[in-house]
């Protein structure tokens, strides 16, 4: 009975077709996005939300946004949160500022300094969650008061204020805001450089995510820890890379802001960690780790930006944009939570 | 059959936790193309025995040789490097994942170098199929994420798995264990079909149905201590299913019951 190795049909067994869902985390938020332009171009037209200047508006947001989705989307796909990014993009923005305008450096050494402390204050982070084993949201959240707190402690003992001009008088603003600041000019339509930083960056992310070792090992971990660390997969080697990645795009939206703003409030970048958050878990990617997709993470941010700004060219008070907001995270976890009923489903 | 080459052997090994014997004086041997089962209750040792097969504990006592030479594992990478692998009840697969990237976790094959080299995806989907192809498994879609596959089904892809990564001594951490009839006997023609390439197999299982079905020899522990090695044709299911209760106690069970009976039969009348 067990002796044949070739050829014995009985043996053959046919596994069933893939839930073509499962495959394509983004389709959903790919889906939302065109519902949702649809909806602020009927409401909207008139105002002109599709218009390329109504299209720019609503594209800034989402790119500053998408940048920090890309990083919150692979670290929830590997399993954790990070709450500090908010705090971090005013701690950066701030470290730079200071740095060039009241310690005389120029921005470009300023901006290499303050992503040193970024990837520090990153690491810093995942080292702790990967030792202690605490649930990386109590420790962000951790962060994300202490890191405020210090900006704004810091900024007042070194200044006496909490916001801080000037950099465009600053060595090497010109070069630096080429790269972070500028606007490409489309049919008399400026777009803002940052468009191109989030597409990059999402290309980049994706390239990682899917066709990497790192990205296999990404996916195991937040899928399954135990296993991951069974077949070899450097679990808090990769861990602390991720809490390193989401600082650092906080850092580069830093950096945008305080170029374009040619200076640095101590609050900004409040509120960012939830809006990542939201915008990756609108694109599809689970709260529980182990699945995502960084198309959707930018998506999410996209709808982000279509509904903050539509709703302004609607005419709609700009209150209301919370409560999108918050309903559509509502909307997008319950799909979610089906989604991954169904990866977990198995057979016996 | 006693000319197969042996690849495994442990000689009068114990293994002590503080004042607790764990194991006593076990003597095994594993052979090429032969499935040991290794036999027991509960708390008869069979998971420290293999956990010293695989690298995990070390033996206090004894010998262990490897291919006639003696070894000492520090960590179950050891056992691997010599071409012992585990597969233990969690299979360490993950379920959103697909087969392809399971199959490949941790060894990913890349492409190109620098900062283009990339997770040669096209070659594992390949080779996961060709593997369970081997194995009369036909998948269709190695892309689709391993929990739509059956238990038994993911217990192939892990034992393919450990196959496809040199491994000449396979140990099953009870694979049938969890399944259902059908899906146990998936299970069992898998491990057939990896006896007849060659390797050693080594299937812990409670259970001497699916034991008698499949095994070669049969090492039965009990209070960690082994009543021997036997072969099919010295050993019937049921003398197997009275050591493995430890033969005595069955039949003290078996007189109390009759007491009962009695006692209840004269109460009755």
């Amino acid at each position: 009975m067990v002796s044949n190795q070739h050829g014995e049909d009985e043996r053959l067994r046919t596994i069933g077709l893939v839930r073509s869902l499962l495959s394509r985390p983004a389709l959903g938020a790919a889906g939302g996005a065109i519902v949702i332009w649809t909806i602020f171009a009927i409401v909207a037209s008139d105002r002109g939300f599709v218009s390329l200047q109504g299209t720019a508006t609503y594209l800034e947001v989402a790119a500053e946004l998408g940048i920090l989705a890309i990083a919150v989307a692979l670290l929830m796909i590997g399993g954790e949160f990070d709450l500090s990014i908010g705090s971090m993009i005013g701690l950066t923005g701030m470290a730079m500022t200071i740095l060039s305008v009241n310690l005389g450096l120029s921005i470009p050494i300023a901006m290499v300094l303050s992503l040193a402390i970024a990837l520090g204050l990153g690491f810093l982070n995942g080292y702790m969650v990967v030792r202690t084993g605490l649930p990386s949201f109590i420790v962000t959240l951790g962060s994300l008061f202490i890191l405020r707190g210090l900006t704004i402690g810091t900024t007042r003992l070194l200044t006496g204020r909490t916001q801080l001009g000037g950099l465009d008088e600053a060595s090497g603003y010109g070069v630096m805001s080429a790269i972070f600041a500028s606007d490409i000019s489309i049919s008399g339509v400026e777009f803002p450089i940052s468009i191109l930083w989030w597409v990059a960056i999402t290309a980049f992310g994706t390239f990682v995510l899917l066709k990497s070792r790192v990205g296999n090992w990404i996916f195991s971990i937040g899928g399954d820890v135990n296993s991951a660390r069974m077949m070899g997969v450097p679990v808090r080697r990769v861990k602390i890379a991720l809490f390193m990645t989401t600082a650092a795009a906080a850092w580069l939206v830093a950096m945008i802001q305080a170029i374009s703003f040619t200076g640095a409030d101590v609050l900004r970048g409040e509120q960012r960690e939830f809006y990542a958050i939201i915008a990756a878990v609108i694109g599809g990617t689970l709260l529980t780790g182990g699945y995502g997709s960084l198309i959707g993470a930018a998506l999410g941010a996209l709808i982000f930006g279509m509904v903050r700004q539509g709703i302004v060219f609607a005419g709609v008070d700009a209150d209301w944009f919370q409560v999108a907001l918050g309903s559509m995270l509502v909307m997008a976890v319950l799909v979610n939570s089906v989604i991954r009923r169904k990866a977990a489903e198995t057979k016996r | 059959m006693s000319e197969k080459k042996i690849l495994l052997e442990l000689d009068s090994v114990s293994k002590f936790f503080g004042n607790i014997i764990a194991l006593r004086d076990i003597s095994m041997q594993v052979r090429a193309g032969e499935v040991m089962c290794l036999l027991g209750d509960n708390g008869a040792g069979k998971s420290t025995l293999i956990k010293i097969l695989a690298g995990v504990h070390q033996h206090d006592r004894g010998e262990y040789r490897v291919e006639g030479q003696g070894v000492r594992f520090d960590s179950p990478r050891d056992a691997l490097d010599r071409g012992i692998a585990a597969v233990y009840q969690d299979l360490a697969l993950v379920p959103m994942m697909s087969i392809a990237r399971n199959f490949f976790l941790g060894s990913e094959p890349t492409l190109g170098w620098g900062p283009l080299r990339r997770f040669d995806l096209i070659k594992a989907a390949r080779v996961a199929k060709e593997e369970l192809a081997k194995m009369g498994i036909d998948v269709r879609d190695t892309s689709q994420p391993v929990g739509t596959m059956s238990g038994g089904e993911r217990q192939c892809v892990a034992i393919a798995r450990a196959v496809y990564f040199g491994a000449n001594v396979l140990i099953l951490d009870e694979p049938t264990s969890a399944l259902g009839v059908k899906e146990a006997g998936v299970v069992m023609r898998y491990i057939a079909q990896t006896r007849s390439r060659g390797l050693g197999v080594v299937f812990i299982t409670h259970n001497p149905h699916h034991a008698y079905t499949i095994g070669d020899r049969f090492t039965i522990l009990n209070r960690g201590q082994s009543y021997g090695t036997f072969g099919k044709d010295e050993i019937t299911r049921e003398d197997m299913v009275t050591m493995m209760a430890g033969g005595e106690e069955l039949k003290a069970i078996e007189q109390e019951i009759a007491e009962i009976e009695s006692e209840a039969n004269a109460a009755g009348e």
